[in-house]
């Protein structure tokens, strides 16, 4: 059904009524500015103190989960409460690679790659499960990897076992590669996931996400981008839980297989923002502030994680950032595309209109 | 007399596109009032909002006087507003039995009952306990129908009855709705096939995008004014403008197709 | 006759997570929502039980008796402030906000009760060990055997009361068609309020059961869920029955399991959830579309 809408009077002969933009002035000014922060980042060792240092590196595991999940629930809509599956294994596995004879911070890639290629065929299982489904149908490979990680004689059960081979170096340098190893691996996940969007695959995700069988019905390959999504962020989730290991150098399967990793991300992005860009990366900002100042008040922290983002579920489900978006349509980092009417046309209504 | 629904200049969108627009209408106990209109041009959004399924943007619905804009469907029934759905919208996993018996939800007491309603509706005794979902399309909407009465409604809205229906189908449930005429009860029918809507109503709206374009008692509309108004053919020269080849009023019969669609 | 002996434990045990799963199938049959904090609840119900039994010395019946009020009330009260609003803004915020509430109320439990096991087996005294021995060496728990007998008669009654009562046809309709249920008078909002209030009839039942059988802590309520869900799937979601007889089944898988190895017992039920899984979507034929799909030419 239609009804008649009046369009622009007809634009002179060979050029459009409308432009297509792929930037804003202010998300073109923010990817600028994305390098010369990444250089400062760079050279943090070299004047920060050891314990900044050493938050900075989670800062970015945290960016990393963060970006990771939103990936998954954001952009190809599926919510998974296993994906600590993915932490505890890249972890393990660089454990295992270590032990193996392999260098920690080589083992911390190739683990991370491995449990990639894990996930392929994971993805051909468990993207067939639809919502609720594929959430605790996670949870319960999680609780799978964990149990026969433990089945380990290397690992020993819940006691646990040490990256010894992290030892080699001093401390002061295994802080820095630690340091360096983690921001180009957030560097690099972001880029990739920004790219990632901006192209056609990133298109399709969006479209699978706000109406699937519409997107089916238009020839989106819907199985291979949200494979695609899955493994990617199966990637940085365990390069994520790598770098853990790397900072924490201790192994015990509880804590890196507990389900509190995925609360933590649910929290960073849906605070933040979930299925835009600036999202999950404010999320993870939030979330390392709040930790700082209220991570030692022990239960009532967490009670209060819990309630805030129930209470972001319930009444603002698209986030800080996606408020802001609605609001002042601001974007810092410009995924999608904007249509915008030449100066020339009187238009009705609105002479720009976001088709994100 | 006064009204028994009071529609008064009600909008209703659907996302950001206007659907019904400023629409003023009174039924009167006694009225067969037909909606008549092309597809999309709001008659079952004007329904659904009269019902409760649908919020008005703007405007106000009164029932027997009092102000319904903003109460929810479940109450406007047991004040005695029925609706019949578009595309009859069976509980398929029930048995026919159940949903009309699902219908006493809102407690309306009144002359329909199981019984009187399956005496309505004798091809449905045979199939009281078949599933919904396995009937044909003239018993499905028989079933609809009498799941509407076993509300005891004070006013049965019905919309696009014979839609996918044979005319043998069609022929047997207007058949059943004389029965409910008999009773008294005011009718808002929505209805495209112009023949019933002469034999049966009493007057005959048309509605075109959204809007009210005419509004009379079915004695005062031929056949040809109605079909004018189904088509816009008769729009006031203030209207918005066609945006195909051909100014407005050119009646070629390729526009009017066009603009209709 | 051991193998004998341990599939009619894994069948006593499948009673109680027919007992713990037929909430979860009822809402998800219901309200299409999995409510990530059906185990934790369960957990609250042992807890306030275990808090009227324990330290005020009630007898665990009557202790039950005013729990289960006290917990429909909750359902009601959640349904209100939680469920119905996350229901309606989509499909994955009532994951997210009930996997809030989880975190939630394990950590609150956590706060007030600390860390300790908790049991009611104590308050029931030798009902908690009390057996029919059967020839040939079989021990049939007597309270596993009323936990089995409990669960089969909860669910007739499920099923019942959706069958024949004006309530139940009424949340029949309004899970099938919410918009048209309200078109015909049915009060949609207090309808799923009311399924809500027996779904935590339920859970209280299984958090008895629990307390009973065996022991709780705050966060043993993810791995309840886990169970629960497990045994939905392998019954097949939205089938009450089917539920009885995947709790069987997981029951039976975890308890053989047990006897290979001591992390056998979760190691077998997850592996067997997810190879009842596969083996029905590949029934399905839904892995050998997703094959299919490699092989299509790049458009």
């Amino acid at each position: 059904m239609s009804l008649p809408m009046s369009s622009p009077s007809p634009a002179p002969v060979g050029q459009p009524a409308w432009t297509i933009q792929r930037w804003t002035r202010t998300s073109a000014v923010c990817a600028g500015a994305a390098v010369p922060l990444l250089a400062v980042l760079f050279l943090g060792p070299l004047w920060l103190q050891a314990g900044t240092v050493d938050r900075l590196t989670t800062l970015f595991i945290y960016v990393i989960l963060a970006v990771m999940w939103n990936a998954l629930a954001g952009y190809a809509g599926l919510v998974s409460i296993g994906h600590q599956a993915f932490f505890g294994l890249g972890a393990y596995a660089m454990v295992r690679l270590a032990d193996a004879g392999l260098g920690p911070y080589p083992a911390l890639l190739l683990g991370a790659v491995l449990v990639a290629l894990v996930a392929v065929p994971l993805a051909a299982f468990m993207l067939r499960l639809q919502g609720g489904e594929f959430a605790i149908g996670m949870w319960v490979v999680a609780a799978l990897a964990h149990l026969c990680v433990n089945l380990d004689s290397l690992v020993q059960g819940e006691t646990g076992t040490s990256m010894i081979a992290l030892q080699q170096y001093a401390a002061g340098e295994r802080r820095a590669y630690t340091y360096w190893a983690a921001l180009a691996a957030m560097a690099g996940l972001c880029g990739a996931v920004f790219l990632l969007l901006r192209s056609k695959v990133g298109t399709a995700a969006q479209a699978i996400r706000d109406n699937e069988t519409a997107a089916i019905s238009i020839g989106v390959r819907v199985v291979a981008v949200k494979r695609l999504v899955f493994v990617l962020s199966a990637f940085g989730c365990a390069l994520a839980g790598g770098l853990w290991l790397a900072t924490s150098i201790s192994f015990q399967p509880k804590t890196y297989f507990s389900v509190q990793w995925t609360a933590y991300m649910i929290f960073m992005v849906l605070v933040g923002g979930i299925g835009t860009m600036e999202g999950p990366i404010l999320g993870a900002l939030l979330f390392f502030a709040v930790e700082t100042w209220w991570g030692g008040q022990g239960v009532a922290y967490l009670i209060g994680l819990g309630a805030v983002a129930m209470l972001f579920a319930l009444f603002l489900p698209k986030g800080i950032w996606g408020a802001v978006q609605q609001r002042w349509d601001l974007h810092l980092l410009s995924a999608g595309y904007r249509v915008r009417a030449r100066e020339a046309q009187s238009s009705p209504a609105d002479s720009t209109r976001r088709c994100v | 007399m006064s009204a028994l629904l009071d529609i008064g200049s009600v909008d209703a969108h659907h996302g950001q596109l206007p659907a019904v627009r400023s629409v003023s209408l009174q039924v009167h106990p006694g009225d067969i009032l037909a909606l008549v209109g092309a597809n999309g041009a709001g008659k079952t959004t004007l329904l659904r909002t009269v019902a409760g399924a649908h919020r008005a943007s703007s405007g106000t619905l009164r029932w027997d006087g009092e102000d319904i804009t903003c109460l929810p469907a479940h109450q406007r029934v047991a004040r005695g507003l029925a609706l019949v759905p578009e595309g009859r919208r069976l509980f398929a996993g029930m048995t026919v039995r159940e949903n009309l018996l699902v219908a006493r939800a809102a407690g309306r007491r009144g002359p329909w009952t199981l019984d009187t309603v399956l005496g309505a509706f004798p091809q449905l005794q045979p199939k009281l306990h078949a599933r919904a979902g396995e009937l044909s399309g003239g018993q499905q909407q028989a079933v609809a129908i009498g799941r509407a009465l076993m509300t005891n409604p004070r006013l049965l809205l019905l919309d696009e009855i014979s839609l996918g229906l044979s005319p043998l189908a069609v022929q047997g449930v207007y058949d059943a709705l004389r029965g409910v005429v008999g009773q008294g009860t005011p009718l808002v029918l929505v209805e495209q096939d112009l023949q019933r809507v002469q034999a049966v109503a009493t007057r005959i709206v048309c509605m075109l995008e959204g809007r009210v374009v005419a509004d009379a008692p079915a004695a005062e509309l031929s056949r040809a004014q109605i079909t004018a108004h189904y088509f816009g053919a008769q729009r006031p020269e203030s209207a918005r403008t066609v945006h195909h080849a051909g100014s407005p009023g050119e009646a070629s019969a390729d526009n009017l197709y066009k603009v209709a669609a | 006759m051991n193998l004998l002996n341990q599939i009619i434990q894994g069948l006593l045990l499948g009673g109680y997570y027919a007992l713990l799963a037929c909430g979860l199938s009822f809402m998800f049959g219901v309200m299409r929502i999995i409510n990530l904090a059906h185990g934790s609840l369960a957990v609250v119900a042992a807890y306030l039980l275990w808090l009227l039994a324990e330290p005020m010395g009630w007898h665990p019946l009557l202790a039950l008796l005013a729990v289960l009020p006290a917990m429909a009330l909750l359902g009601w009260v959640l349904h209100r402030l939680v469920l119905e609003r996350s229901a309606r803004l989509g499909a994955l915020v009532p994951l997210l906000a009930t996997f809030g509430l989880a975190s939630v109320i394990d950590n609150l439990l956590f706060q007030h009760f600390g860390a300790d096991t908790r049991s009611l087996a104590t308050a029931i005294g030798t009902l908690a060990y009390d057996s029919w021995e059967l020839p040939g060496g079989i021990y049939v728990g007597q309270l596993p055997a009323m936990v089995l007998v409990f669960a089969v008669t909860l669910l007739g009654g499920l099923h019942a009361m959706l069958a024949h009562t004006a309530l139940g046809r009424q949340i029949r309709a309004a899970s099938e068609d919410a918009d048209t249920a309200r078109l015909v008078g049915v009060h949609t909002g207090a309808v799923f309020a009311a399924a809500s209030a027996i779904t935590m009839v339920t859970v209280t039942l299984a958090g008895a059961s629990l307390a009973m059988r065996a022991t709780f802590d705050p966060f043993s309520g993810p791995q309840q869920l886990i169970f629960a869900f497990e045994a939905v799937i392998i019954g097949g979601a939205g089938s009450l029955w089917g539920t009885l007889l995947g709790g069987v089944v997981l029951g039976v898988a975890q308890n053989l399991g047990a006897q290979v190895h001591p992390q056998g017992f979760l190691i077998a039920g997850h592996a067997t959830f997810l190879a009842i899984l596969l083996a029905r979507l590949c029934a399905s034929g839904a892995l050998r579309s997703f094959f299919s799909t490699r092989r299509q030419p790049t458009p």
